[in-house]
């Protein structure tokens, strides 16, 4: 019986050896699938077992940690201001993940990045409990404040921006939303209701959400006029006629305002043109407008390290099509980010810096674990082109329809460009009101901000314009940044 | 063999007992337990536990009195046996009691049955009861021979035992597997047992009929098949364990007894064609119920795609099934290499039979691979001394007892730790020695019991040839 026996042996080492080869399998190949799959609770509660690191303006945290005692989830989520700084933060829900610089940034947040392995070892050894790093932004908690509180009540957003280093300074968006009412573990009834309500009080409309921008545009058709030589003198002026017609078809290109005939540059941006503006493109040319856009920012995501909707340039369109897309109208479409960048690009005197809105890493210890460094993105238009769109947009807001963006203040120059942009089928929809602007001082530009007003509340139809609803929070912002500066 | 080892019996005149050689081990099996068990209190509390001497000294006890038996009782048995099953134990002890101490097992006992009561005390005493039985089938089964002469007895008591958890009143539904039966508060797995009266019933009957069933058959495209009237006995056993597998529904049960019984009638008979035929009536069987018992169906939705289907469970059971199973993975998965240590990790989110069925994944959790592999190795080792004790025993009945025991031990722990593994679907028994349950416990100490016993009798020095009267006549002249 002995010979049976010892196959049965051999029969059971296999039965063992498949077991081991498993484990094996389980433990060491799909171990970091098993690990951060989506349905393994692990990862939140090891994000909440510690007290979570926070996120800072201007040396002050916007962010908290509780012990919220339960059994899953230790430590909750808390914010100091939460809907103000909702678009910045994102929120961290013991449910529901997390989202923007609070998942971009967790492993600092919790203490678990790589970068932090030497914190956690000595923190071993002295006994210490472990604990997150900080994420330090480059916001402005006083532009911020003045960009909430200008939107109030309506819908829309706040991108300002730093020219000459692309820091982001306010980043607002409303409706809003309190990160905190997610942040437990019993917050369903709140996360349905955000998820469900119709004014969408979680989407990042200052990143996320792209417009179409109108007459705002025109300002990356006079750059690219002006870059492609089509024209050299801004108060020449251009060959265009009252009507003018749009290519392929035989609709001629309306202007609201009067004096559009033959309207030089300068002029044509002050009253907002539309036939100039159109024409130009025309004359521009489509590939060249692409490149221009392209240039800017558009077509293309940005990552602050937050990403931001890619905005649109149509690259297929006809020439009528394109002669629209100039005017801002047609396929054009750009977020608030990108405008702000825009008008940051001029203000810095045609260097584009890429936008970002974190500062650096600390590690719990204090130390640095990164620092952001400035980064150029790219040069859309030259320095004197810069300043001839200056000179422009600065009269836009001296003599046109900017004024409620002006400052007044000593040895502060401010330039804007108004927009109403119509939307929907035959333009049926109550039109967004966008400014942009920036505000420069002998020491270059300090501020540059994109304001869009989706929708006013108990605004009559006709009273909605960029000038008379954005512009006054764009100054609110800028000046909020100016003062700030001492 | 051809290599003389020290469970051979031929050849060693005075074969070394080894005892010693047990005590030292046992000191080890007692100690890494009770360094576990401090390992657990300073992860969680933060300070050496408060136990931690009653525990050492209870298992030291334990162990102390299995050994002074072994040594008085059966001192040539296997040395290794007894400690292996004691650093198990102690170890499974380990583990519920760690898992005792979670706040959402805590939790949800409170929310579900109102009440706590740690699961530690209650091994402990199943250990306790467990070594008795290990002493008693000791003391009272001098010759494990003597088991021979019920063999048929066996057969009736192994059958009632398995169908007891079909009888109504008694018979006890958890989760969809019928394999329990509650008598007076307690919950009684009789499978365990059935398990050591089956292969008792199996090794007589085996001995007994192994010539006709390996020499009357008529061979047929290359296999020896047997006579219709030898073939029943076998053809009643796939039928027992089919009514297992509709009736219980229970996957593991079933394929543990129809295995234990192939391997068996292979042995006896050393005819390979009956591995063939039980290997085709074993598949036949479970695809037939496999397809049709929606338990099982379940398990096996669980096991082909845990994680997809989370979304595709058609009920309430199926979802439960598949979400056992991917929270199981998910410790494993998250204990890597080393584990996360005992006491930190999260296998407490395994809401369901943490601390029974589910056991294996805080070790995968918290011990990691090294832990898991370490563990296997320790089950590999326990069937290796049995097959080995099977191979040393001189009596065909022993050596059945012995294969049927150990290469049960070894479908077991396939069937287990398969499962929870997801190698194979997930069945309804427990980890021998480590997970919580008296009936487990108090049948693996009688299984190892019987074992110590056959390898005893098989490494005991043969006695002395009787003195050959001619030999005092012979004279020896030297030169």
């Amino acid at each position: 019986m002995n010979k049976p026996l010892r196959r049965v042996a051999i029969f059971c080492g296999l039965l063992v050896f498949a077991l081991l080869l498993r484990d094996n399998w389980l433990q060491f190949v799909r171990a970091d699938e098993l690990n951060a799959h989506p349905k393994n609770t692990r990862v939140r509660i090891e994000r909440y077992a510690n007290e979570r690191g926070n996120i800072i303006v201007d040396g002050k945290p916007i962010t908290g940690s509780v012990d919220s005692g339960g059994n899953y989830y230790k430590y909750k989520r808390t914010y100091v201001n939460g809907p103000m700084w909702a678009p910045v933060t994102g929120y961290a829900s013991q449910v529901y993940d997390a989202n923007q610089i609070e998942k971009i940034e967790d492993g600092i947040l919790t203490g678990n990045d790589d970068r932090l392995f030497f914190d956690r070892t000595l923190a071993m050894f002295t006994g210490d409990k472990k604990k997150g790093g900080d994420v330090v932004t480059t916001l402005s908690g006083a532009a911020q404040k003045a960009a909430y509180e200008g939107l109030g009540k309506n819908t829309g957003a706040v991108v300002a921006i730093e020219p000459s280093t692309g820091k982001v300074l306010a980043l607002a968006s409303t409706p809003s939303y309190d990160p905190a009412s997610i942040a437990g573990s019993n917050d369903e009834k709140a996360w349905v209701a955000l998820n469900g309500a119709k004014n969408k009080p979680m989407q990042n409309r200052a990143l996320r959400e792209i417009y179409p921008p109108g007459s705002v545009f025109k300002v990356v058709t006079a750059a690219a006029a002006l870059e492609s030589g089509k024209v050299t003198d801004i108060n020449a002026a251009t060959e265009t006629p009252e009507g003018w017609k749009i290519p392929l078809s035989r609709v001629p290109m309306k202007n609201h305002s009067g004096g559009c005939a033959n309207a030089s540059l300068n002029e044509a941006l002050r009253v907002s043109c539309n036939s100039v503006f159109a024409k130009l493109g025309d004359d521009v040319g489509r590939d060249k407008m692409v490149e221009m856009a392209e240039k800017f920012g558009f077509n293309a995501e940005q990552f602050t390290p937050v990403r931001s909707a890619a905005s649109v340039y149509d690259k297929q369109a006809d020439r009528g099509g394109n002669a629209l897309s100039s005017i801002g109208q047609f396929n054009t479409a750009t977020t608030p980010l990108q405008m702000a960048m825009v008008t940051a690009a001029i203000a810095n005197d045609g260097k584009l810096m890429k936008p970002y809105m974190i500062d650096k890493l600390v590690a719990p210890n204090l130390d640095v674990i990164k620092q952001n460094d400035p980064e150029e993105m790219s040069r859309p238009v030259s320095p004197e082109n810069a300043q001839k769109l200056q000179q422009m947009m600065e009269n836009v807001v001296s003599k046109g329809t900017g004024a409620k963006a002006d400052l007044n203040m000593d040895g502060v120059r401010v330039g804007g460009k108004t927009g109403t942009a119509q939307h929907g089928e035959k333009n049926a929809k109550r039109p967004y009101a966008w400014f942009i602007s920036y505000a420069k001082t002998d020491q270059g530009s300090p501020v540059a901000v994109a304001v869009i007003v989706e929708d006013a509340e108990g605004t009559n139809r006709e009273d909605i314009s960029g000038g008379g609803l954005a512009a006054p929070i764009a100054k609110a912002v800028m000046k909020a940044v100016i003062k700030n500066r001492g | 063999m051809s290599v003389v080892t020290n469970t051979t019996t031929i050849g060693a005149i005075e074969a070394p007992s080894r005892r010693n050689t047990e005590l030292a081990l046992l000191a080890f099996a007692v100690a890494i337990p009770v360094f576990a068990y401090l390992n657990v209190g300073l992860a969680i509390d933060g300070k050496v536990p408060a136990g931690m001497a009653g525990y050492g000294l209870g298992l030291a006890l334990l162990a102390g009195v299995a050994h002074l038996v072994v040594r008085k009782w059966a001192p040539y048995s296997d040395p290794l046996l007894l400690p292996l099953a004691t650093l198990l134990n102690g170890m499974g002890l380990v583990l519920i009691w760690r898992l005792d101490q979670s706040p959402r097992l805590i939790a949800t006992s409170m929310r579900l049955y109102k009440s706590f009561s740690p699961d530690a005390p209650s091994q402990m005493m199943y250990s306790a009861v467990g070594i008795a039985m290990f002493v008693g089938v000791l003391l009272l089964l001098k010759d494990h021979r003597v088991l021979q002469r019920y063999t048929y007895i066996s057969m009736v008591v192994s059958l009632v035992l398995l169908l007891l958890p079909l009888v109504p009143g008694l018979g006890a539904d958890v989760f969809g597997a019928k394999i329990w039966i509650r008598v007076g508060g307690f919950s009684i797995q009789p499978g365990e047992f059935a398990k050591l009266v089956l292969a008792v019933f199996f090794s007589g009957y085996l001995m007994v009929k192994r010539d006709a069933l390996a020499l009357a058959s008529r061979r047929f495209m290359g296999l020896y098949l047997p006579r219709g009237r030898d073939l029943g006995p076998i053809l009643t056993i796939w039928a027992v364990s089919l009514l297992i597998l509709v009736f219980e529904n229970d996957l593991g049960t079933s394929l543990l007894f129809f295995g234990m019984f192939v391997i068996m009638l292979y042995v006896a008979t050393e005819r390979t064609s009956w591995i063939v035929m039980g290997l085709l009536m074993a598949v036949a069987g479970a695809a037939v119920v496999g397809s049709t018992a929606s338990h099982v169906k379940s398990r096996v939705a669980a096991w082909l795609d845990p994680f997809g289907c989370l979304e595709t469970a058609t009920d309430q059971n199926m979802l439960n099934a598949c979400d056992q199973m991917t929270q199981v993975l998910m410790s494993f998965g998250s204990g890597g290499i080393l584990g996360t240590g005992l006491g930190q990790g999260n296998s407490d989110l395994i809401s369901f039979a943490a601390n029974s069925d589910f056991i294996f994944a805080t070790v995968g959790e918290e011990l990691g691979l090294a832990g898991v592999m370490v563990f296997l190795l320790l089950y590999g080792l326990i069937v290796e001394r049995g097959i080995r004790t099977a191979l040393a025993a001189r009596d065909p009945f022993g050596k059945l007892l012995a294969m049927g025991l150990s290469g049960a031990f070894a479908l077991q722990i396939f069937v287990v730790a398969g499962g929870v593994m997801g190698l194979i679907p997930l069945t309804g028994m427990t980890m021998p020695f480590l997970a919580y349950g008296g009936s487990s416990v108090i049948a693996n100490w009688a299984l190892i019991g019987i074992l110590i016993r056959i390898s005893d009798t098989a490494r005991r020095p043969a006695p002395a040839p009787a003195p050959s009267p001619d030999a005092e006549m012979t004279q020896v002249v030297r030169p």
